[in-house]
């Protein structure tokens, strides 16, 4: 089974996806993002594994990236939330996925992205006092030391 | 009154920051009930370099040698997720004798990284210095092969985009052959050691019980995974560079407990022999490496790629807009995962089986904090 075969069926479901051009990643909207978790674990393509959870801070908005997979199918699918910048917030996968926990935490850590309904969500690799959200583009500190 | 009914008031031990069998910096938290554990949060974070905010201000090629700094016991499979991510974005094809050499050093890493963890998993349960000492013979014979090779004992920084950093030098498949000669034997005498001692056993079996269904909810990845018996190997199932044309068996274990865990990576040492033997037998004789240029600058995408590092699968997902830095790379590293299912497995264990189980999983801080 390939990524455009998983968004056929995705898509069958909830006719509010779509597929990105460049990546061909399934883009889903950030209310349905439990839901269509909750379909990706069940019976029909039974991806068990969520094996990571990154974002990429596009100025704009910032891309949540989940990659799923399957050991019953082999097979990989990758998933895209897209939040705007100002008002990051998504349902939390912790219900579905435990490996949910701490991948979550480091995307609020390093991109400030508040996952709702989440157990402990707290900065994980950064100290907790820590300003500011390291790996977005608009991040400055007084000890960055600037190019010359 | 049974003993089971008696508790005490809770205690609350550190286990770190410093400690010598966290490997590395790591903090545990454990919340005790006499013996017993009730609780223990992780804290890590105190290795983060921000490896990811660095990649952004580099080019492709000047972040290799940050990637000997992830996991700094397995190099060879660093660079080598790294770099293979590298040219999958770039759609670059590496010559056949590169990717033989990545083999041979990627597998002897594997080794190099294996002994390590058998040799302080040992330390850990209480077999001072003997087997660890044993371990690190060996290690240092495969280093000395390393050191030949690209002139680094720890932080090989030997692959590059497009292949190697040198060729083999002359004389080398010689002394590999003289080592897997060597080495043979000495599993052997590993397995006299540990595999059926009674006190291993012990304190090893039906511990840190580890389910296949657990291992897949939390992403446990790499020999953790394979001894909760699941048959899952990257080089198996879904092959890169020529690990298709050698003949190796996935080793798995069946309850996922600690024996289990020492088992697979044992298994996995006689198996790596037998991938390097196969390779310093069919390596071409032809050039290594194609250049790729200096300032290499990928067409605007996203790609993700993993590998099975000795820990498991190390995952880079790197965006490329197109200029010579990465827009974004993300490092998936498999210690992170393996780490998180630490607090399930020590629950209700005796606190002094808690730095075997720690032990067992083989995490490496220097990838967990990044």
């Amino acid at each position: 089974m390939r990524q455009s075969k998983v968004f056929e069926l995705i898509k069958l479901k909830f006719p509010q996806v779509s597929e990105e051009d460049l990546t061909k990643a399934v883009i889903v909207p950030q209310e349905l993002l439990p839901a269509v978790a909750n379909y990706l674990k069940g019976q029909d393509l039974s991806f068990d594994n969520l094996h990571c959870i990154t974002a990429v801070d596009r100025l704009e908005r910032i891309e949540l990236v989940y990659i799923f997979y399957s050991f019953k199918n082999r097979q990989q699918a990758i998933v895209k939330v897209y939040l705007p910048i100002d008002a990051a917030e998504v349902e939390s996968l912790t219900k579905f996925y435990r490996s949910a926990d701490w991948f979550e935490r480091e995307v609020y850590d390093l991109f400030g992205v508040k996952f709702l309904n989440h157990p402990n969500l707290a900065r994980i690799l950064n100290p907790q006092d820590w300003k500011g959200y390291p790996l977005r583009k608009n991040y400055t500190n007084p000890n960055l030391i600037r190019k010359p | 009154m049974k003993m089971s009914n008696m508790h005490s008031e809770q205690l609350c031990v550190n286990m770190g920051p410093q400690h010598p069998s966290t490997h590395g910096v790591l903090y545990l938290d454990l919340r005790l009930d006499g013996e017993e554990v009730v609780d223990c949060i992780t804290h890590i974070g105190y290795l983060h370099r921000s490896m990811e905010k660095i990649a952004e201000n580099r080019t492709y090629t000047q972040f290799i040698p940050f990637t000997d700094r992830l996991d700094y016991v397995a190099s060879m499979n660093n660079n080598l997720a790294y770099v293979l991510a590298v040219e999958k974005l770039l759609n670059l094809d590496v010559p056949e004798r590169a990717k033989y050499i990545r083999v041979i050093v990627a597998e002897l890493n594997r080794i190099a990284s294996h002994l390590l963890a058998i040799g302080t998993f040992a330390q850990d349960l209480g077999a001072f210095a003997t087997p660890l000492f044993y371990c690190f013979r060996e290690r240092e014979k495969v280093i000395e092969i390393f050191d030949e090779v690209c002139g680094n004992r720890l932080t090989y920084n030997y692959m590059r985009i497009g292949g190697v950093q040198f060729d083999l030098p002359e004389g080398i498949d010689r002394r590999i052959k003289d080592f897997i000669k060597y080495m043979r034997p000495k599993i052997n005498d590993y397995e006299g050691l540990l595999t059926n001692n009674p006190i291993f056993l012990e304190r090893t079996k039906n511990i840190g019980i580890l389910s296949k269904e657990t291992a897949i909810n939390y992403s446990i990845t790499g020999p953790n995974l394979r001894a909760s018996g699941v048959q899952w190997d990257l080089r198996k199932d879904e092959p890169y560079l020529v690990y298709d044309k050698f003949e190796f068996a996935i080793p798995t274990g069946k309850n996922g407990d600690m024996w289990d865990r020492y088992r697979v990576r044992m298994d996995e040492l006689s198996q790596s022999l037998k991938i390097i033997e196969q390779a310093i037998a069919g390596i071409p004789e032809a050039q290594a490496t194609v250049k790729a240029g200096r300032m290499i600058k990928p067409a605007a995408g996203e790609v993700y790629f993993r590998a099975e590092s000795p820990r498991g699968e190390l995952g880079f997902y790197i965006v490329s807009d197109g200029s010579v830095n990465p827009y974004r790379l993300k490092i998936r590293a498999p210690s992170f995962s393996n780490l998180a299912v630490l607090r399930e497995l020590v629950k209700g264990v005796k606190v002094a089986d808690v730095v075997g189980i720690l032990g067992s999983l083989d995490i490496l801080m220097g990838e967990i904090d990044r």
